[in-house]
């Protein structure tokens, strides 16, 4: 199959309002005739339904929680990136574009990358009208700071909270509209599947979570804004509840998985306590700004901190990445940790974290500016692990935080079942291989606020949609089908329960396809997967019925899907044979121990097409063509 | 460490629900007070029992899915900290520890510990937004802001909306909830265009979803994670007084 990108033609800069000029409309009387799903309430989902709903579209809202304010969008901390230079400092449009394809270790499209640095200006102003209350400086101006992987100051941010506020902005827009009748929004269901009539996506089948009725909705097109697949590792910084099943389950119904090896391991994260752990805390990327990383020099030094004289300190981003130094982007700054701890030179329970040292900040700049710049973060550390970061250095360590793959889309961003479009960390498009910080709030407003509204009128002015009952064939075989599935997993009856599988899944893929892999190491996984995923539709054990709020239920809907997508991650991983950004394959590296790209071989998006549970699925490739940003090695020394 | 644990009971929103005795053992006290949970449920589902249903999702004190009563206190007893962020090392070997769902009549229980919270997002339906359209918008720094208004935006836009202000007031009052949206939205001049009739139609609603009214406790201030101050409450009041009037503050 050919995938088609559709992007346009012309110079770089005018491809996007070139695009928006030759897209057909939909006129105001006829939008109200066309429906549109959209699956998740975060940042992306929340904007798409509220702006498509303002265009006067039906709107159909869905989310697994119990508000759509919850979405784990929330959760960002350090602040959205927008191309405005305010701070005069050099930077542009053309700057962000190139910054975020150079930090995506150049496996990103061109195209979408640009549209995503032209529009990322309008989000502040979005963001700012619907009252955000974004940090300012004395004169009432809006406030930035710097981020990783980049070299001018154009993050905006909202103390430490800034996609809680982003969230609940875009949230608010949403209930406006579920006010005025324009937004029907579904709370506590869970999609479970895509329905395709005639090979368009026409509807969805979910599950009530309170109720357990399985259920169809339906609709001329589909928008998921799922969020990512980073809980396949079990420990995550993702929220307990974020998943796979909805992509996933797409991709069953045809849609292709684009570069699923592409995780983004984030370095600044509390290291882990004990084998009870659910999950990982992350801290700011923006803490880099003032603190400093640092081992010992020599292996094994037990003593404290403050005992360690300066001299013995290998403060080891300054030294190796000198132009970036500690905000150097997070796929090297992580690895860069695990060469360190790995050498033996690791602070903490069992060697596993590195130091964040805010001490010669506070002797710069005093304890009150700190604590007025990160005092939130400071407080969540000290609660977390009982120390104070103000006396004691943090003690860091990577985790899975953020996944660049996703369901593969055009410029439009559809997917190649035409119908489905794809939002957010959900699609693959725009962080190629790695994602530079303060960027997923920036795509997934761009997606939902400014790219959705424009590109699905194009999809709808192509017409042809006939009227798809719920009573049709297809649609009652995709119900009985998710039910027969459910009514399967309650019936296995066996011993172990649904975590126990998911954390062993975890481990697998943390030691076989985490922050460095290794066809060796892949090739046991790929044995070691389906393995477990048939113990785990042997032996699995879920208490309670389906007819219910059955919590145990909905964690073995989704570990089972994850039991099958991380096969799909393995092969991906294992059929890259490069270095790149978040997919460090150590068998391809420099003398330095940095990634080694392949431009020859590997300079195209990987879209795999589904062929069966357990069936090695087929790879289409879509090369990518930079014009305008040359292929280079990534240096931030 | 080892601890008895007394956790409500309820099978659904008919059932009458009751406290049920579950003894946990080796309790790390690195662990937070929902990986505590976590183990206990474990267990059950080990031997055959139902786990405790709890709401819960980010583990990091920002979604606000988290909440219980935990002794009597609503995200159990350091201030500042919702349940999620509770750890164990607050407890000691040997305790024993009440955990009740959020008591409330607009918050009826789904099961165990897990409330029905859809009144607060029909209370934010009725104005706590800027109508603003997508598109509609000026450039950012067209409009100065204050810096002490924009923190002060910042100190009531903070609410994560759990609920604890609720459960933590003799009259179940949803007034902290309701006035940190209105002095959010109050304290920016984006919010002024609609400032009077929010006041007044988030009020009413607040009284429609069967929410008691403010008697001055300041139990809610005391209960909430993310410290929002009973002045809000205050500003509120103004707002809706001067609605009520027909003023436009």
């Amino acid at each position: 199959m050919d995938l088609k990108n559709h992007i346009p033609s012309g110079p770089i800069d005018q491809k996007w309002d070139k695009h928006r000029a030759d897209l057909k409309l939909v006129n105001p009387a006829n939008k109200r005739k066309f429906s549109v799903i959209v699956v998740g309430t975060g940042l992306a989902g929340s904007s798409a339904a509220a702006t498509l709903a303002e265009l006067g579209y039906n709107v159909q809202a869905f989310t697994y929680h119990d508000s759509a304010r919850r979405a784990h969008s929330i959760a960002a901390q350090g602040g959205i990136n927008a191309a405005k230079n305010y701070q005069n400092d050099g930077d542009s449009v053309w700057r962000l574009f190139y910054d975020t394809v150079k930090g995506g270790d150049f496996r990103a499209r061109e195209a979408n990358v640009h549209r995503l640095a032209e529009v990322s200006v309008n989000i502040i102003d979005q963001c700012v009208a619907q009252g955000v209350p974004f940090a300012r400086e004395y004169g009432g101006y809006l406030s930035n700071r710097s981020f990783g992987g980049a070299q001018v100051s154009r993050t905006f941010y909202a103390r430490g909270q800034t996609g809680q506020q982003l969230l609940l902005g875009a949230y608010q827009a949403l209930m406006r509209q579920v006010g005025l009748g324009k937004v029907k929004l579904h709370n506590k269901q869970e999609m479970m599947d895509l329905i395709v009539v005639d090979g368009r996506a026409r509807g969805i089948v979910t599950r009530n979570m309170v109720t357990g009725k399985v259920e169809s909705h339906m609709a001329d097109a589909v928008i998921l804004a799922t969020g990512g697949y980073g809980n396949v590792f079990y420990l995550s910084t993702n929220a307990m509840a974020c998943n796979v099943t909805a992509t996933y389950r797409a991709h069953k119904r045809g849609a292709f998985f684009a570069n699923p090896c592409y995780t983004q391991i984030h370095p600044t994260c509390i290291p882990q306590s004990g084998d009870y752990q659910s999950k990982l805390t992350l801290m700011s990327e923006s803490l880099r700004n003032d603190g400093r990383i640092w081992v010992p020099k020599n292996k094994g030094d037990k003593r404290a901190p403050d005992q360690i004289p300066e001299s013995e300190r290998d403060y080891y981003l300054e030294r190796k990445y000198p132009s970036f130094g500690n905000l150097s982007p997070r796929d090297i700054a992580s690895r860069a940790a695990k060469e360190a701890c790995d050498d033996g030179r690791g602070v903490g329970p069992g060697g596993l974290g590195v130091y964040l040292d805010f001490s010669d900040a506070i002797k710069r700049l005093g304890e009150k500016v700190i604590a007025d710049r990160y005092g939130n973060l400071f407080e969540m550390y000290e609660r977390i692990t009982g120390e104070n970061p103000y006396h004691v250095p943090m003690r860091i360590y990577p985790a899975v935080h953020y996944t660049m793959g996703g369901l593969w889309v055009d410029y439009n961003l559809m997917s190649n079942v035409p119908g489905l479009f794809v939002l957010g960390e959900a699609n693959f498009s725009d962080h190629g291989a790695n994602r530079l910080g303060a960027s997923a709030l920036m795509q997934g407003l761009a997606d939902g606020y400014f790219v959705i509204p424009y590109t699905i009128g194009g999809y709808f002015a192509q017409g042809g949609f006939s009227p798809v009952s719920q009573d049709s064939p297809v649609v009652q075989a995709t119900v009985r089908e998710a039910e027969e599935k459910i009514q399967k997993l309650l019936s296995i009856n066996g011993k172990r329960s649904p975590t126990s599988f998911h954390r062993e899944l975890g481990k697998i893929m943390w030691d076989k396809c985490g922050m460095a892999r290794n066809e060796k190491g892949l090739t046991e996984a790929l044995k070691r997967i389906p393995e477990l995923r048939e113990e785990f539709w042997q032996d699995v054990v879920i208490p309670g019925s389906g007819a219910e709020l059955n919590q145990s239920l909905e964690l073995g809907l989704r570990v089972a899907d994850f039991l099958e997508f991380a096969e799909l991650m393995c092969y991906d991983a294992l059929h890259r044979n490069e270095s790149c950004g978040g997919h460090f394959r150590e068998e391809y590296q420099t003398e330095d121990g940095e990634a080694k790209r392949n431009d020859e071989e590997f300079a195209y998006v990987g879209a795999w097409e589904y062929t069966g549970v357990g069936s090695k699925p087929t790879l289409h490739k879509e090369q990518l063509e930079f014009e305008n940003v040359q292929l280079a090695t990534r240096s931030y020394k | 460490m080892n601890l008895r644990l007394h956790i409500w009971r309820q099978s659904g929103p008919q059932d009458t629900g009751m406290l049920k005795t579950y003894d946990v053992a080796n309790v790390s006290e690195h662990m937070s007070f929902l990986e505590m949970l976590d183990v206990l449920n474990e267990d059950l589902i080990a031997k055959g029992e139902l786990p405790v249903a709890f709401d819960h999702d980010c583990r990091e004190g920002i979604c606000g899915t988290c909440g219980m009563v935990i002794n009597g206190r609503p995200h159990g007893p350091l201030a500042r900290t919702t349940a999620c962020q509770l750890h164990m090392r607050t407890f000691k070997d040997g305790d024993e520890i009440y955990i009740e769902p959020w008591r409330a009549r607009a918050f009826p229980v789904v099961r165990d510990l897990v409330v029905d919270r859809g009144s607060f997002d029909r209370i934010i339906q009725k104005g706590g937004f800027v109508s603003v359209n997508t598109g509609n918008a000026q450039d950012g720094n067209t409009l100065p802001i204050p810096k002490l208004d924009a923190d002060r935006a910042m100190d009531a836009a903070a609410c994560i909306g759990c609920g604890a202000c609720v459960a933590a007031c003799p009259n179940a009052s949803a007034m902290l909830f309701t006035a940190a949206k209105i002095g959010h939205l109050g304290s920016v001049p984006q919010g002024q265009a609609e400032r009077s009739t929010r006041a007044m139609n988030m009020v009413l609603q607040m009284d429609a979803e069967g929410f008691g009214a403010c008697t001055n406790h300041y139990e809610c201030e005391a209960a909430c994670p993310k410290g929002i101050s009973a002045d809000f409450i205050a500003q509120m009041n103004k707002d809706f007084v001067s609605s009520a009037f027909g003023g436009r503050d």
